[in-house]
């Protein structure tokens, strides 16, 4: 499976008459888009925001941030199963706003939801300070119960995404990348002498507004199974979840998933990248069990010498982390783990909730439990009072100046397990 | 100019070996023996007012006694800093600088530093709470080990930032410290996963620590008789959450009174736990906390009685440390109480 990964390069982000990229900035009109996104009777209304890098600006709760793509060429359309056919897609051509990306925000759906600063301490924390951001905030109606309301929005959100990607489908990119993967049989037969590796890729799936999707389905129904690395370009995998802001997925985070990206630099030199094993992080004992079986089965199937293995939130899915990564060690598989720490805002505590022996290998986005400060902004979008209650803030978080004590927790993205970041701990 | 304590024991203030390890405390104006050796790396930065000498064995029979005497001499001096050793890899001289240096860091406010060898029982009892240089394993590592522990004390006297154990050449804490590498993340990984897999050497981000394992009580012989508290993580409170616990990283717990509630509603509990679908807890919290279920149990006879109070905090991202604290503070409560079992719950 090939893609051609074409990256329209957005400097500048603002509204206009018509939607289009014009010389690196995406024109965006505001009364078009707000007609393609709306329609859903849950949400009472939508208005539509612009924040650009270095501005002293909030964007607060967070809910996802999705980067706009658009099929131009091969099977399907982004978000297969989800807004288009279920398709399999990862093939032919597709085309990124690379630098601009959508934010949902409003009423807050559940406590873990984010903040993005664009500027201050805080833009130094989060991937998404650096794109030029379309905010959309929705209203959702009276009532509305909480599982609704995230789906509500993430429809939106996705549908605001596919919006905007329509403006590169005619553009030509500033750069093209080609990703490529053969059917595995091939594979072997054109690296037989390198060592064969996997990613194997946790989907938070802990429950009601813990969800991941894959194709649309609902990924904590899955057993693990195999994907190209190329589908995960096309947002075959999307996130639909209110877990801690700073280490769940949003989907840009899935598309754009470095992982996969690092895998592919080093493809064809120093080992064979043969695939993806997509797994969940389901609650309950027989569902860890089952799943983390399965990801150890699928490894030795695939012959694996060597894996990549990253989590997703914390807490409960440490035991996924630690069981597959034993599984898959004791079939003589070797292991890379990605995580993040809770250690306590001293940084005193064990920082994760389970551990084991084959654990040797783990890379680290740092402790969510470091306490910022984080100044106050001149323009908020979104609301700031739930910095008391959201994952990482505590009562007076909030302060009457509008400057925000917490934990790294609050801030989207900031101990990515994916290894977005260049943050890690180590031990004084 | 700073002014420094320095602790040593009788050994090194040459009166003599374990014939005379019971020596009782004493205070000598100035310097002895190590001491000129740290005067030498200080130079005209500190100095070193007053030296305390304890024998060892007098120190570890007399902790209590010996420290808060040492605490006294100490504090007449009010000095900036102090010291206490090198112990090197004598034992119970690493326990005595380890001891009074956490002391006089506690009680007095004053910045400490010692310096042992790294398997010296007392590096691993207070590595966490004082800086300890890694030194030798024997008094011939002095010359090395001075001049690091005159560096990393005057760092500390004057408030300025502590490096890394690798720079600064103290033992690790064990305090996780956040930092940015060269590389993002999962550049990291795939470097790691290119080492392991060509068996050269890498350097994991996070070494697993041992892990505490608890191993369930036995079981209860007279459930009929039994006394039956309920304990819970899954943040179920009063209505409108008065201690405000936190969703997520709870910095307490709570206690409260349910003599006469025979059953959860939505009305008047619900959860403050920010990891889950609050929907159906917040409904009925007796799904997260069944006190409905052993009223009926209670009225029935098949337990003894339900405790008067249920504690609950959210264990959502709270460190491991804090949940230890607070289950201490609860089972001794409970142990009290007369409490001869508990219901946790999780989500």
């Amino acid at each position: 499976m090939r893609l051609e990964l074409g990256k329209v390069l957005i400097k500048d982000m603002q509204f206009g008459n018509q939607t289009k990229v014009e010389n690196g900035t995406l024109f965006i009109n505001k009364e078009e888009m707000l007609n393609a996104i709306s329609g859903d009777d849950r949400i009472k209304g939508i208005e539509l925001d612009i924040a650009k890098p270095g501005e002293e600006t909030r964007i607060m709760p967070v809910k996802d941030v999705i980067e706009p793509r658009v099929k131009v060429e091969g099977p399907g359309s982004i978000f297969p199963g989800v807004l288009g056919k279920a398709d399999v897609v990862g093939s032919g051509k597709t085309n990124v706003l690379k630098g601009a990306a959508v934010v949902t925000t409003g009423k807050i759906v559940a406590f873990q939801e984010g903040i993005i600063d664009m500027s201050g301490i805080g833009a130094d924390y989060t991937p998404f300070s650096k794109t030029c951001n379309l905010v959309v905030v929705c209203t959702p109606t009276d009532k509305l119960q909480q599982h609704e309301h995230e789906q509500a929005v993430r429809f939106i959100g996705l549908k605001a995404a596919n919006y905007l990607g329509e403006a590169a489908r005619n553009v030509v990119p500033d750069e093209v990348k080609v990703y490529e993967t053969l059917p595995f049989a091939e594979s072997l037969k054109q690296y037989p002498n390198l060592p064969r590796v996997a990613y194997v890729y946790m989907l938070q799936t802990q429950g009601l507004m813990h969800d991941t999707y894959v194709y649309g389905v609902d990924a904590k129904k899955i057993v693990p199974t195999i994907i190209y690395p190329t589908e995960v370009m096309d947002g075959a995998i999307l996130s639909g979840n209110c877990v801690s802001a700073c280490d769940k997925n949003p989907t840009f985070s899935h598309c754009n998933n470095p992982v996969i990206e690092d895998l592919y630099e080093r493809h064809g030199k120093d080992y064979n990248f043969v695939g993806v094993i997509i797994t969940n992080e389901n609650v309950t004992l027989m569902d860890k069990e089952r799943s983390s079986n399965w990801t150890a089965k699928l490894a030795e199937f695939l012959s694996l010498d060597a894996v990549i293995i990253s989590e997703e939130g914390f807490g409960n899915p440490d035991t996924d982390l630690m069981m597959n990564c034993k599984k898959i060690s004791d079939k003589g598989i070797k292991t890379v783990l990605i995580t993040d720490e809770y250690a306590g805002r001293d940084g005193a505590s064990q920082s994760l909730a389970d551990a084991d022996r084959s654990a040797d290998a783990v890379v680290t986005g740092g402790n969510a439990n470091e306490v910022i400060e984080l100044p106050a902004m001149k323009k908020v979008i979104g609301y700031l009072e739930p910095a008391d209650i959201i994952a990482g803030g505590f009562d007076g978080s909030l302060r009457p100046d509008g400057s925000i004590l917490a934990e790294l927790q609050v801030i989207t993205g900031a101990t990515s397990e994916i290894g977005f970041n260049k943050m890690s701990a180590t031990t004084l | 100019m700073i002014k420094i304590v320095h602790y040593i024991n009788q050994f090194f203030a040459g009166i003599g070996g374990e014939e005379k390890a019971d020596f009782k405390p004493e205070v000598r104006e100035g310097i002895v023996g190590p001491g000129l050796a740290l005067k030498t790396a200080f130079g005209n930065e500190a100095e070193i007012v007053a030296t305390i000498i304890c024998g060892d064995s007098y120190f570890n029979e007399n902790l209590e006694a010996a420290a808060k005497e040492i605490l006294e001499m100490v504090k007449k001096y009010s000095p900036d800093l102090f010291i206490a050793g090198p112990a090197f890899n004598a034992g119970r001289y690493g326990v005595a600088c380890g001891t009074i240096c956490k002391e006089v860091q506690d009680k007095l406010g004053i910045p400490a530093v010692t310096g042992m060898y790294i398997e010296n029982p007392g590096a691993d009892i207070f590595k966490k709470d004082v800086y300890i240089l890694s030194t030798a394993n024997a008094a011939t590592g002095m010359r090395q080990a001075v001049p690091a522990m005159a560096k990393l004390a005057l760092k500390l006297a004057n408030k300025e930032a502590i490096g890394t154990p690798y720079e600064e050449g103290y033992i690790q804490r064990g305090i996780r410290k956040n930092i940015f590498r060269e590389e993002r993340g999962s550049k990291r990984a795939v470097n790691m996963l290119v080492a392991k897999l060509k068996n050269e050497s890498f350097e994991t981000e996070y070494p697993m620590p041992d892990f505490d394992r608890v191993t369930p009580n036995k079981a209860i012989l007279d459930i009929k008789k039994t006394k039956i508290a309920l304990v819970t993580s899954g943040g179920i409170v009063p209505k409108h959450n008065p201690d405000r616990v936190e969703s997520s990283s709870a910095s307490k717990y709570g206690k409260y009174d349910i003599s006469g509630v025979m059953d959860l509603t939505e009305e008047t509990y619900e959860t403050a736990h920010g990891g889950y679908d609050p929907v159906y807890a917040n409904l009925d919290a007796d799904r997260v906390l069944p006190v409905d279920v052993l009223r009926d149990m209670e009225k029935e006879g098949l337990i003894g009685e339900l405790h008067r109070y249920f504690y609950a905090t959210v264990g959502n991202g709270t460190s491991v440390a804090n949940s230890k604290k607070y289950a201490a503070e609860i089972a001794q409560e409970l142990i009290k109480d007369g409490v001869q079992a508990v219901i946790l719950t999780s989500t």
